[in-house]
C-alpha cells in the first residue's frame, strides 16, 4: 500500500537559508500525525511542499502515492488543507461557505448538499445555515472549516495550527471531530503548540532546524527521552537538537545533533533556540 | 523593579463587583478579585467571558458601569492617569515598531513614559539581559521570532517599571521553549514584587498561577489556587483504555448515555458523568469490551470544560 506522505531528502532552500533539511518521513494511511517543532523549525514549508504550494530545492515527496514534482495538480485533488487563518468568508453565509468549499473541489451539487447538510447536522449548525459565517463563535467557525476543507474526502488532511486562540472545550471538540474524520479512513497530518494535542496523536515527529530529531508514539518518545510529558519531551528533544547543548545525548539517530548544531547561528548567547525572523516559515 | 517597600499591606490590585454592559450584553456581572503583590494571577475563561473587557477597565482604557477598581491603593476610575504611571498592559496585538531596533523600541516606551536618560541606560542593560534580548538589541523588532517579540513586548511594558502587569494572552501562538522562557521572566519578576493578570488559552500554564479566576459569562465561576479551583469540578471523570478502544469510542459515540461526556485522548477516553449518574451506567454500557475503566482526578481543563459545556451548546439554538 502507499504512503499517505512520504518524504525523501526533501530539502528547501531561501537563499543560503535551509528551512528543511533532507526531511525523510513515511505516514500510513489512517494515521493522524502530529508535526512538531519550534516556531521556525520548518514545518509550514515542508507542509507547503507537501501540499503543491512550494516546490521543493531537493529530495522528493510522494502524497498519496503521487510523486510532487510530476504530479502536483492530482495531488491538490487528493488532499485538504487548513491553517490558522483558515479560508472561510465571513461575508458568506455558513451554507455559503460549505457550497463554495465543494465548488472549488468540483464536487457535483447534489454530493455538495448531502454532504453539506450532513456537515451542519454534525456540527449543530442546521438553524443556522443562513447566518453570515462572521457571526459564528470562534470554536463553532474552527470546526465549520475543518468540515469544509474534507467536504470532498480527501485522502490526506493538512492542518497546521488549526487549533490556535479557541478555549479547551472548542479544540476538544475540534479534535473529536479529527478523530471522527481519520475514522472515515482520512489521514490527518497535523501542528500544534498545545503539547496535550501531542498526546492525541497516533505518532509524532519533532522538528528542530529543518530535520526530524524525533519520531514515534507518545508513548514511545516519553520512554527515549524520560519526559513524562509531551511537553517535556518537546523540550529535552528541542534542546538536545539545538545549540544549547544537549540535555539528551542523541534524540533519535537521525543525525540531528551534531548536524544542527553546526548550522545553528550560534552568537545568540544560547538563550533562544529559534531566531526565525528570517525563516522561510514567514517568507 | 525594585521590591516594593517591606511590609506593603495594600493589594496590587482589587476590583470589587464590577459591572459592565454592551448593549444588552452584561460583558461583566459582579466580578470581585483581589491580588497582592508578586501574585501572578490568571484568568481563564472561553471567549467573550468577559477577560479583556476586565483587563481594559482595570487599565483605565474603559469605564464600569458599576463597581470599584482599586491599583495600589489608587482609584482606578478617578484617579486613572495616576494609576497608568504604576501599571503595564500588553494587549492581544501589542503593536511594537517592527522597522526599529530592539533597543529602539525600548527608547521610544521609555520617551512615553518619560524615563530620565540616565536611569533607561540604565534600566535598559538590566531588560536586555532579564530578556535575554541582549544579543539582539540592534535587530529590527520585524525580524524577531513569535517568541522573541513578546519578550520585547514585555521588556517594552518594564521599562517605566510598573508595580502592576496586565498581560491578555502573551504566549498565544508561542511555541513550548519560549513560552517556558516567557515565564520564567514572569516568576523573576513575581520575586520583585511585580503583581500580574495573566490570561491564557493554555491550561498547562493555568496550573503555573499563584491563584486563579475562572470565567463565565461575565461572572467568576471559580477561584483560588489551582487546588481550590480543580475541586469546583462537579461529578466524577473516568479514562477508558484497553485493546477495544477504538470500539468502546464508536459505541459511546453512537448512543451516548445521558449524563455522560466522552472525549478521546489518543489512546484512552474521558468520561465525565454527571453527579446524579451511577458509574455502574458506564460499565454496562462498555460491556463486555475488552477496556479498562478507572476513576481520574479532573484537571483545571476539565473544570473548565464541564462548566463551559451548555454555554457552547447553547449558540446553535438561540
Amino acid at each position: 500500500m502507499d504512503h499517505a506522505v512520504k518524504a525523501e531528502g526533501l530539502t528547501r532552500r531561501f537563499g543560503d537559508f535551509t528551512a528543511v533539511d533532507r526531511l525523510d518521513l513515511a505516514v500510513a494511511p489512517g494515521e493522524i500525525f502530529g508535526f512538531l517543532g519550534a516556531n521556525g523549525a520548518g514545518k509550514t514549508t515542508a507542509i507547503r511542499m507537501f501540499c503543491g504550494l512550494l516546490a521543493p530545492s531537493e529530495g522528493e515527496a510522494w502524497i498519496d502515492g503521487l510523486s510532487l514534482s510530476r504530479s502536483a495538480e492530482a495531488i491538490k485533488q487528493r488532499i485538504g488543507y487548513m491553517s490558522q487563518r483558515f479560508s472561510l468568508y465571513d461575508d458568506l453565509t455558513i451554507e455559503e461557505n460549505i457550497e463554495f468549499s465543494g465548488g472549488i473541489h468540483g464536487m457535483p451539487r447534489a454530493e455538495i448538499r448531502r454532504v453539506g447538510a450532513a456537515l451542519t447536522a454534525r456540527l449543530g449548525l442546521e438553524r443556522a445555515r443562513g447566518r453570515l459565517t462572521r457571526e459564528v463563535p470562534l470554536g463553532f467557525k474552527q470546526r465549520l472549516a475543518l468540515g469544509c476543507a474534507a467536504l470532498h474526502r480527501p485522502r490526506i488532511l493538512f492542518l497546521d495550527e488549526p487549533t490556535g486562540g479557541v478555549d479547551p472545550l472548542a479544540r476538544r471538540e475540534f479534535w473529536d471531530l479529527i478523530y471522527e474524520t481519520a475514522a472515515e479512513g482520512t489521514t490527518v497530518f497535523v501542528t500544534t503548540h498545545y503539547m496535550d494535542e501531542a498526546e492525541y496523536c497516533g505518532r509524532v515527529s519533532i522538528m528542530v532546524r529543518g530535520r526530524i530529531t524525533a519520531l514515534g508514539s507518545p508513548a514511545q518518545l516519553k520512554r527515549q527521552t524520560g519526559g513524562a510529558t509531551m511537553e517535556e519531551v518537546f523540550l529535552r528533544v528541542v534542546e538536545g537538537g539545538g545549540e544549547r547543548g544537549g540535555i539528551l545525548p542523541a534524540a533519535d539517530g537521525a543525525g540531528g545533533a551534531s548536524a544542527n548544531g553546526a548550522m545553528g547561528p550560534g552568537a545568540n548567547g544560547g538563550k533562544e533556540p529559534n531566531p526565525g525572523g528570517a525563516r522561510g516559515e514567514e517568507a | 523593579m525594585e521590591p516594593p517597600a517591606a511590609g506593603e499591606p495594600r493589594a496590587a490590585l482589587a476590583v470589587e463587583d464590577l459591572r459592565k454592559r454592551f448593549g444588552e450584553n452584561p460583558a461583566l456581572d459582579g466580578v470581585s478579585l483581589r491580588i497582592a503583590p508578586g501574585e501572578i494571577h490568571g484568568l481563564i475563561g472561553p471567549d467573550g467571558a468577559g477577560k479583556t473587557t476586565l483587563m481594559r477597565i482595570v487599565c483605565g482604557l474603559l469605564l464600569p458601569d458599576a463597581g470599584r477598581v482599586s491599583v495600589l491603593g489608587f482609584d482606578g476610575v478617578r484617579e486613572a492617569r495616576r494609576v497608568k504611571q504604576d501599571l503595564g498592559y500588553m494587549p492581544q496585538r501589542f503593536s511594537l515598531y517592527p522597522d526599529l531596533t530592539v533597543a529602539e523600541n525600548l527608547h521610544f516606551f521609555a520617551d512615553l513614559y518619560q524615563v530620565p536618560p540616565a536611569e533607561l541606560s540604565r534600566r535598559e542593560e538590566r531588560l536586555l539581559a532579564f530578556s535575554g534580548l541582549g544579543p539582539f538589541r540592534g535587530r529590527r523588532a520585524g525580524q524577531l521570532s513569535g517568541g522573541m517579540k513578546q519578550k520585547l513586548a514585555l521588556s517594552c511594558l518594564l521599562v517605566h517599571r510598573p508595580k502592576l502587569l496586565v498581560l491578555d494572552e502573551p504566549t498565544t501562538g508561542v511555541d513550548v521553549v519560549s513560552r517556558r522562557e516567557f515565564w520564567e521572566i514572569l516568576q523573576g519578576l513575581s520575586r520583585e514584587g511585580v503583581a500580574q493578570l495573566v490570561s491564557t488559552p493554555y491550561m498547562d500554564e493555568a496550573e503555573r498561577f499563584d491563584r486563579l479566576a475562572l470565567m463565565h459569562r461575565g461572572r467568576v465561576i471559580a477561584a483560588g489556587t489551582p487546588a481550590d479551583v480543580r475541586r469546583a469540578f462537579t461529578g466524577r471523570l473516568f479514562a477508558v483504555a484497553g485493546a477495544d478502544l477504538e470500539t468502546a469510542w464508536r459505541r459511546l459515540r453512537a448512543q451516548p448515555p445521558e449524563g455522560m461526556r466522552m472525549h478521546r485522548f489518543g489512546d484512552r477516553l474521558h468520561v465525565r458523568l454527571d453527579p446524579f449518574l451511577d458509574p455502574a451506567a458506564l460499565a454496562e454500557s462498555l460491556r463486555p469490551l475488552a477496556v479498562q475503566t478507572g476513576e481520574i482526578e479532573p484537571a483545571i481543563e476539565d473544570v473548565f470544560v464541564a462548566l463551559a459545556q451548555g454555554e457552547d451548546a447553547s449558540w446553535t439554538t438561540r
